[in-house]
């Protein structure tokens, strides 16, 4: 561990370089990879760390860069610690210590500075353990409902995800410097409003929680509903959403919920190669090619499904999560029990009242008892004004028309639909249908 | 860190509340008023007039125009405050739901700019 420390607490060096020029080394661009990734793993947890002990968002933040730059040429030469999180938290201390003695702001931050003292005392071995795991604070600070969505959705991506500010903005489309000004307005919220950087009591603790678990979902569907940008990054959200649904169902193996949207979204995710075609035209579930779903996504997700519905506490994301798994596990879209499916929609409905899960309990049923009978449904929802504008509940009576053979009507249908979409793949599909009954 | 609790409401509510329904949400106010004080978080606190009282002062070329009303007029109107000393924002918005004016108006939450 101390090899960490490459300048004694007493040193004043006024310098900005952390190590003297003979001793910095350009790794090769492998091993720079493999490091970045480490890193990548590693900042969340580092971050939340330095921020638990200065109580300074940029602070903390410009400490674990720095220590990612002293890793970056130790590294290569003395290979990568043990315990590369607790070498890099100690790395980051060390900056901490010096950039605030050299602020002369070293006394007033000393005590929250100093317990970390204990870990790497002693025998000058690792011991994670004794490193507070803070990353459960900082996600509640970072998806606190005094932001803006959109901040909370920036600040996770970037102090927990280890994201750059160039990943969020091509994530999200926006220009770098916008993204850029979001988290500098959003740190300044939480520093000038006194935003805690605490877990709340239990009696706020559960509408945090949900806080973040819609954050954690909202990503999620930034990446899988492709609405535009770079595909890799898309996919790369998607992915990064289920690693923070991991640390959350990690840090909170309690939480129901938490486990029931991670099984959620990596059941949504097993299908992402099958979603689109070679042409990148949009696939139905039900004639995707099943063996293009992602088994070891699917079977991690059910198991979670299982381990929900033994806990007997069910909530929102389980039962869509339950919902996944009914067609995750069937073998195809005529074998799916879509009268369970249509149970489960159910049961959501009496939890959460909405008309968009009510169209989607609509669709099960026409696929369990025939499309009249889900047509009758779609025209009670249409009758009650609550989607007028939603392309999709005119896309679901196009196809039950379409499927009853009511081809004029499904026509109209469809044309109306494809109005209000704006979903590229989605108008393309549209298009077809509407090709397909015009001509028929 | 101290909050200024803004009561915001619909004034017009107030001067149409019974004599009873006044003396509940009186009584609402008195409950507050007591555990903030005791719980050692209470700063000040004040009821304000209608805004029918009030009158807009601005100073333009050094001539101070003195208007009539409300700086603007709204829907919901500051009708009273309260500052509380808190450690945090969680602590502040707990107060702030407790107030009688957060269940029919809203109470909006802003930190005090403390001059060293």
């Amino acid at each position: 561990m101390t090899e960490a420390v490459t300048r004694g607490e007493g040193e004043e060096t006024g310098e900005a370089s952390p190590l003297p020029p003979s001793e910095s080394f350009v790794p090769e661009p492998q091993a720079r990879a493999s490091m970045e990734r480490i890193f990548r793993e590693e900042a969340g947890r580092v971050t939340a760390t330095l921020i638990g002990m200065l109580g300074d968002f940029d602070l903390a933040e410009e400490c674990v860069q720095d220590a990612f730059v002293v890793a970056l040429q130790r590294w290569p030469s003395h290979g990568v610690p043990d315990n590369p999180g607790a070498w890099l938290t100690t790395a980051a201390r060390r900056m901490a210590i010096d950039r605030l003695r050299r602020a002369g702001a070293l006394e007033s931050k000393k005590e929250l500075l100093m317990p970390l003292g204990r870990f790497e005392s002693g025998d000058g071995s690792d011991d994670a353990t004794s490193i507070p795991d803070d990353r459960l604070k900082l996600m509640l600070t970072c998806c606190h409902p005094a932001l803006a969505v959109e901040a909370q959705v920036a600040l996770t991506l970037r102090t927990l995800g280890g994201l750059t500010t160039r990943e969020i903005a091509g994530a999200f489309l926006v220009p770098e410097p916008t993204l850029a000004q979001r988290l500098v307005r959003a740190k300044k919220k939480i520093k000038d409003a006194g935003i805690p950087f605490r877990v709340p009591e239990d009696s706020v603790l559960p509408e945090r929680l949900k806080a973040v678990l819609s954050i954690l979902y909202l990503i999620f569907n930034e990446g899988y509903v492709a609405t535009g940008g770079d595909e890799l990054v898309r996919k790369e959200l998607c992915a990064e959403a289920i690693r923070l649904g991991k640390m959350l169902a990690l840090l909170m193996p309690d939480e129901p919920e938490a486990l029931g949207l991670l099984a959620l979204m990596l059941l949504q995710d097993s299908r992402r190669n099958a979603r689109l075609d070679p042409g990148g035209e949009l696939v139905l579930l039900e004639d995707q090619d099943r063996s293009a779903w992602d088994g070891a996504e699917i079977e991690e997700g059910l198991g979670l499904v299982e381990r929900c519905r033994r806990r007997g506490r069910p909530g929102a994301y389980q039962i869509q999560a339950a919902i996944a798994a009914e067609h995750a596990g069937s073998p195809s879209g005529d074998a799916t029990d879509w009268a369970r499916i249509a149970a489960l929609y159910d049961e959501l409905l009496a939890r959460h009242p909405s008309a968009v899960i009510e169209l989607n309990r609509a669709v099960a049923v026409a696929m369990a008892e025939g499309p009249e009978r889900g047509l009758q449904l779609v025209e009670v929802i249409a009758a009650s004004g609550s989607l007028k504008g939603y392309h999709l509940l005119y896309a679901t009576r196009a196809d039950l028309l379409r499927r009853m053979g009511r081809r004029a009507e499904a026509g109209a249908a469809y044309r109306e639909a494809l109005g209000l979409s704006t979903n590229k793949a989605e108008r393309r599909f549209m298009e077809k249908r509407l090709n397909e009954v015009a001509t028929h | 860190m101290r909050y200024f609790l803004g009561i915001y409401g619909d004034e017009t509510r107030w001067a149409q509340l019974s004599p009873e329904e006044t003396e509940v949400e009186m009584n609402g106010y008195e409950a507050f008023d007591k555990e903030v004080k005791a719980a050692g978080a209470y700063v000040a606190g004040e009821a304000l007039h209608p805004t029918s009282a009030a009158t807009t002062i601005r100073l333009r070329d050094d001539d101070a125009l003195t208007t009539d009303g409300p700086f603007a007029e709204t829907k919901e109107q500051l009708g009273g405050f309260y500052t509380v000393d808190c450690k945090d924002l969680d602590e502040a918005a707990k107060w702030a739901a407790k107030i009688p004016g957060a269940r029919t108006g809203s109470v909006e939450v802003r930190p005090v700019v403390e001059f060293e």
